[in-house]
């Protein structure tokens, strides 16, 4: 088991190609169990940034604010994204089903998408986490309606771009 | 802060990250999936946000009754004309790319020429909104 998370750390793209039973058994299909399970550890993950931090660890907020030169705390914030980042290596590497990326837009739609997705959820004060995860758990009205109005309006976007643009 | 606490905040981002990825978030397919409810809608981001909501909701809960747990930013800020416009803007985002904050950083530990891209014009996009709208609630 170690030989293969170590292999597959170092090599993401050959490893993915060798056969499944090289790897992990219980992740190489993916289920509805997997999407609970996963939100299950974002919001313990969620939780625990909370409770050590004292901050709602919204993504968008955590990283907007390290762009900030006058953040005092940016020590926890670029902590925190460097674990998140090494985490979701790590899960590539070791399960098939985790790695999967399909890739769905031309590359210039997706600079266009993270200019808008930058700029709203700092205007807007959160994203799919911060307002999401954290304020609709915690019932906050404001993010219940951000929540409402951002599945709304990417809902309406996916429909036009499935029928004008593609 | 103390060392102990930034290990422990490593850890929870790298908890966080697992989370993304098992769930099938970091794949763009999956939730432009979700997205398309007139196509073939696929329920997986329902799911996670039901288990990251319920967990969440009631670990704040435990916390704040029995640990005391007090938020810097705890009381619900207005809906106001900012926030309709930025969730706006950030829905418009999310269904172009298929990405939100923390699926595209997770995806830059794959080196995905998408989160590549996406992740400094994000950046440009939250410099904007903070340096001309002055955008900082939490």
């Amino acid at each position: 088991m170690q030989e293969i998370a170590i292999c597959g750390l170092f090599d993401i793209r050959a490893s993915s190609l060798q056969p499944s039973s090289r790897r992990l058994p219980m992740l190489h299909h993916y289920t509805l169990w997997h999407a609970l399970v996963g939100g299950i550890l974002i919001g313990l993950a969620s939780l625990l940034a909370t409770a050590l931090s004292g901050k709602i660890p919204g993504i968008s907020g955590v990283f907007g604010r390290l762009l900030v030169p006058a953040t005092p705390d940016k020590a926890w914030r670029s902590v925190f994204l460097f674990g998140l980042i090494g985490g979701a290596a790590l899960s590539f590497a070791l399960w098939q089903s985790a790695a999967l990326f399909r890739p769905m837009r031309p590359l210039l739609v997706m600079a266009i998408a993270g200019l808008l997705v930058g700029f709203g959820t700092r205007l807007g004060g959160g994203c799919t986490s911060g307002h999401g995860v954290c304020g609709v758990g915690m019932g906050a009205k404001d993010s219940i309606a951000a929540t409402l109005i951002f599945m709304a309006t990417a809902m309406l976007t996916v429909f036009i771009y499935n029928r004008v643009v593609l | 802060m103390r060392a102990g606490k930034l290990v422990l905040l490593f850890l929870a981002g790298g908890l966080f990250g697992m989370g993304l990825t098992v769930s099938g978030m970091t794949d763009p397919a999956r939730v432009i999936g979700f997205l398309d409810i007139f196509g073939a809608w696929d329920p997986a981001l329902l799911f996670v946000m039901a288990g990251a909501v319920g967990i969440y909701g009631m670990g704040m809960l435990i916390l704040r009754r029995f640990a005391g747990v007090k938020l810097s930013s705890a009381a619900a800020s207005p809906i106001d004309r900012q926030l309709v416009i930025g969730a706006t803007i950030f829905g418009v985002g999310w269904g172009l790319g298929g990405f939100c904050p923390g699926p595209a950083l997770a995806n830059l530990g794959a080196l995905q020429i998408e989160a590549l891209l996406f992740v400094p014009t994000m950046a440009i996009g939250m410099l904007l909104a903070q340096r001309f709208f002055g955008a900082d609630r939490e």
